[in-house]
């Protein structure tokens, strides 16, 4: 076996990010990961040409999208020949998608692809119920008219009410804030903290489109130029107003303020060797050098929902040889602001990182001042699958932009699990 | 939770129903309130001889400022009658001497007021001097778990087994036995060894001592928190972030400090240490409340509810003890409580996995006891019987009737006899006090 390949970021392009039921109401999945992938197409250069593989994915899908991305890429403007395939791990589904792209690469088994995602919280596919679904069924497997009449004889008037998907766990049917707001509780995250990193967010996001950072990263779509949940003018103040919608009583802590808002939105990030971005005018940005996943078992209360990057990162620095410090950049997408904090703390802490991880030490503090530089999740907003490749292209820009450097990206998902990943230049 | 029954006997109608129906009629049980007196009304005294155990007693009762007067002076045939009967039987050397319990209490007993108190005072077994003494004192245990039956109107009958030279560490458990601190502990047996001496102020005992108290956002655990508090200690309140607004609640009210965590995690126990040491140097007292329940019969037993169970009512303690004992966190003359259940005595039909918890719990007490009496550390458990609380709220209407009836005091208990019980363990004066078990239970017939 030859040796592995590096893997290059080389670009990356996503759509402002909506919020519910706004400007990209009526927009399907495939309208906008099509809108993403064909900026990226414009801007490297791509049309009509093949690319080794897309994947991508969305969290909220229709049973039609079964082969979502397959369909996008026929209705983009790559070449029809590209190969494609959807993948759907939740909020990581952006990340893990560049993961198993760059793997391809590394292996040589594909020179260039494309990795993305896309959700809608808008355009939510609702279904029928399992009980008319199976009313449904049986009148198909009717062969006679009065065998017809009798299975449409089951119809009941409640069928008539649609299944709408939940933004709750299957297995604890509590929400995810609900989730968060227990870690929060249990790491004593205060309110303040949590309104002082969600102010950040805003202040730098804003800051990076002022500076014109985001302008080779965001195509507009549907008349959007910025993502629609970002506040530059919001402060302290307004943040620490907002009532609190997760936790209970005087303990609750958790706002619409510094919790991620249900979003619309798609992103993709072209990643390839440095042989075939060269040949393709292009250049690498970064490198994909590191990934790792991991999940906890949330369900006994053993650990909480959003707590796997806490496990991840020790385990995939410890096979990089890397300590927690030795980074320029963290990326740590902010679904809670409270999740952010208490994986931090968690970090911190010597009892967590003795008893829980199996470390001789706390993995220690981080520069604060180097953390989601551009803005993150709680100003830009979190299509669920979109996130990991608006990370991986800002991230990738602020490496090459800096001259170099290591950036950590951390994201939680659903389920207990967490994807994170090093970029390197 | 309000016992509409008990309600119903007090009117008019329902006395008259109570009396000619021979339904039950329970006692309302006074409760230990702030400024009460040990005992509120005259003490008759017997004994068997004279002991040190009997002059304990006597200069306890002198103490308390109890009006008290001997058998031997006719009370029998007087017209007192007398709040508390407390016999000093540790002079029964031969089933000879047993003879006198029948002399004794048969005139005196039917003159007990109403919620009034019956201690014996017994020397224990297993430590007599001859088998004789063995067999005497262990007779006791029949006549008081009888006689609890017998007194009505809400009176309690308890045993207490003394150590020989143990006679002085009798005060804290005479005091809470005869208050109506223990208006729910009947037809019980306290044990106690010998230990160092400590002199307390009786009303503020746990001053200056750290409790910890796991599941201390609700019930009997809040009640725990109230009383240790009440009694001068700063309470550290556990429990899950579920919990989080209740337990703030709790501990808003009396002070201390509250730790947000599930007493299964992993490093549970390595948190407690850490918290109580960082916030108050450490712990002197430690109650392991936290329960659940997840009732099923074995053959429908799901493992995962076995599993919840077993964990948090069992492995919990048990590990979270080990480590503040190991780590030090918990200091030398600390006292450690379970809170085993009547269930974990007697078994329950839908709770295997509970009753192996709560057995458990009392396993914990029985192998830790003696090896942590080398650090005058304590541990003892409560064995709660039927304790309106939300939880035995949600027990269906009959089954919750029943419950509440078959014992002595044909009522319920509060989640403060809990807390007294627990209290009175926690009490540095009860210095003596290590390995027991004792129910809170108004005499229940199950597994008595």
């Amino acid at each position: 076996m030859t040796e592995p390949r590096k893997v290059a970021v080389v670009a990356g392009n996503r759509i402002p990010f909506a919020r519910q039921d706004k400007t990209y109401r009526h927009a399907s999945n495939s309208d906008m990961l099509t809108a993403a992938l064909n900026g990226l197409v414009d801007r490297t250069g791509l049309g009509g040409q093949e690319v080794g593989e897309v994947v991508a994915g969305a969290v909220l899908k229709h049973a039609r999208d079964w082969n979502m991305v397959r369909e996008v890429v026929l209705g983009s403007k790559l070449a029809p020949t590209t190969p494609a395939y959807d993948i759907q791990q939740a909020c990581g589904t952006g990340l893990e998608a560049a993961i198993l792209v760059g793997n391809k690469i590394a292996l040589g088994q594909i020179d260039a692809g494309i990795a993305g995602g896309v959700d809608t919280a808008s355009d939510a596919p609702l279904s029928v119920n399992d009980h008319l679904r199976n009313v449904l069924l049986d009148l198909n497997r009717a062969k006679t008219y009065p065998d017809r009449l009798k299975v449409l004889a089951r119809v009941r008037p409640k069928d008539v009410v649609p299944e709408i998907p939940r933004n709750a766990e299957p297995r604890t049917g509590k929400s995810m804030g609900d989730h968060a707001a227990l870690t929060a509780l249990e790491w004593g995250i205060t309110r303040e903290a949590q309104d002082e990193l969600a102010y950040n967010s805003h202040m730098n996001l804003a800051k990076s489109y002022d500076r014109g950072f985001q302008n080779d990263l965001i195509t507009p779509y549907l008349g959007l130029e910025k993502d629609q949940n970002l506040r530059p003018d919001t402060t302290l103040e307004k943040l620490a107003k907002l009532r609190t919608v997760y936790g209970n009583g005087e303990t609750a802590t958790m706002t619409a303020g510094n919790s991620t808002p249900l979003t619309d939105g798609a992103s993709a990030v072209l990643l390839s060797t440095d042989e075939w971005a060269e040949q393709h005018g292009l250049r690498p940005l970064a490198y994909l050098t590191h990934s790792q996943t991991a999940a906890v078992d949330y369900v006994k209360g053993a650990e909480g929902l959003l707590m796997a990057p806490a496990y991840a990162v020790p385990r995939m620095l410890a096979r990089a040889g890397l300590t927690l410090q030795d980074f320029d950049y963290y990326e740590i997408h902010e679904a809670f602001a409270s999740q952010v904090l208490s994986t931090l703390k968690a970090w911190e802490d010597p009892i967590f990182c003795k008893e829980r991880l199996g470390l001789d030490a706390p993995l220690g503090e981080i520069d604060r001042g180097k953390l989601n530089v551009n803005g993150s999740s709680l100003a830009a907003g979190h299509p669920f699958a979109a996130t990991g490749g608006r990370i991986v292209a800002a991230l990738a820009k602020q490496l090459d932009e800096n001259g170099g450097g290591r950036g950590l990206i951390s994201i939680c998902a659903a389920g207990g699990q967490g994807v994170v990943a090093i970029l390197e230049k | 939770m309000t016992d509409r029954y008990q309600t119903f006997t007090t009117t008019p109608l329902g006395k008259t129903l109570v009396k000619n129906l021979g339904l039950p009629d329970p006692t309302p049980l006074p409760r230990w309130t702030e400024g009460s007196q040990v005992i509120d009304g005259p003490v008759v005294f017997g004994a068997i001889g004279e002991t040190d155990a009997g002059k304990a007693v006597q200069a306890l009762l002198r103490d308390i400022g109890a009006s008290f007067s001997t058998a031997a002076e006719g009370v029998a045939s007087s017209t007192i009658r007398p709040k508390a009967i407390v016999f000093d039987a540790t002079g029964a050397v031969s089933t000879a001497d047993l003879t006198s319990l029948q002399r004794f209490f048969s005139p005196v007993v039917r003159q007990l007021a109403p919620a009034g108190r019956v201690i014996v005072v017994g020397r224990t077994p297993e430590l007599a001097s001859s088998p004789e003494q063995q067999v005497a004192q262990r007779a006791l245990e029949g006549f008081t778990r009888s006689l609890g039956k017998e007194v009505k109107r809400g009176a309690t009958v308890n045993l207490v087994y003394v150590a020989p030279d143990a006679h002085e560490q009798l005060d804290s458990t005479l005091r809470f036995f005869l208050s109506p601190k223990s208006a729910y502990v009947d037809g019980q047996v306290a044990r106690i060894g010998t230990g160092p001496l400590v002199s307390n102020d009786p009303a503020r005992p746990l001053a200056g001592r750290t409790a910890l108290v796991t599941g201390a956002a609700r019930g009997i655990g809040a009640s725990i928190a109230d009383t240790l508090a009440r009694d001068g200690a700063t309470i550290i309140g556990v429990d899950v972030p579920q919990n989080a607004d209740p337990l703030r609640k709790v501990i808003s009210k009396i002070g201390g400090t509250e730790l947000l965590l599930d007493v299964t995690a992993v490093d549970a126990a390595q948190r407690i240490a850490a918290h109580a040491q960082e916030q108050h140097g450490g712990l002197d007292i430690v109650v392991h409340n936290a329960g659940i329940t997840r009732d099923r019969r074995l053959v429908n037993m799901r493992t995962d509810a076995w599993d919840a169970v077993l964990d948090v009512n069992l492995r919990a303690p048990e590990r979270i003890t080990k480590h503040l004992v190991e780590s030090g966190a918990l200091r030398d003359g600390g006292s450690i409580i379970g809170v085993s259940s009547m269930a974990g005595i007697a078994g329950n039909n839908g709770q295997t996995n509970y009753a192996t918890s709560k057995a458990g719990v009392i396993g914990l007490v029985q192998a830790l006891a003696p090896s942590l009496a080398e650090r005058q550390i304590r541990i003892n458990a409560v064995a709660p019987g039927f304790i309106e609380t939300e939880m035995t709220a949600k027990i269906p209407f009959t089954i919750r009737e029943v419950g509440r009836r078959i014992n002595s005091l044909q009522q319920g208990g509060l989640p403060i006899d809990v807390a007294e019980t627990i209290a009175w363990f926690a009490d540095p004066a009860s210095a003596g006090v290590t390995g027991n078990v004792v129910r809170v239970c108004g005499q229940s017939m199950l597994g008595a």
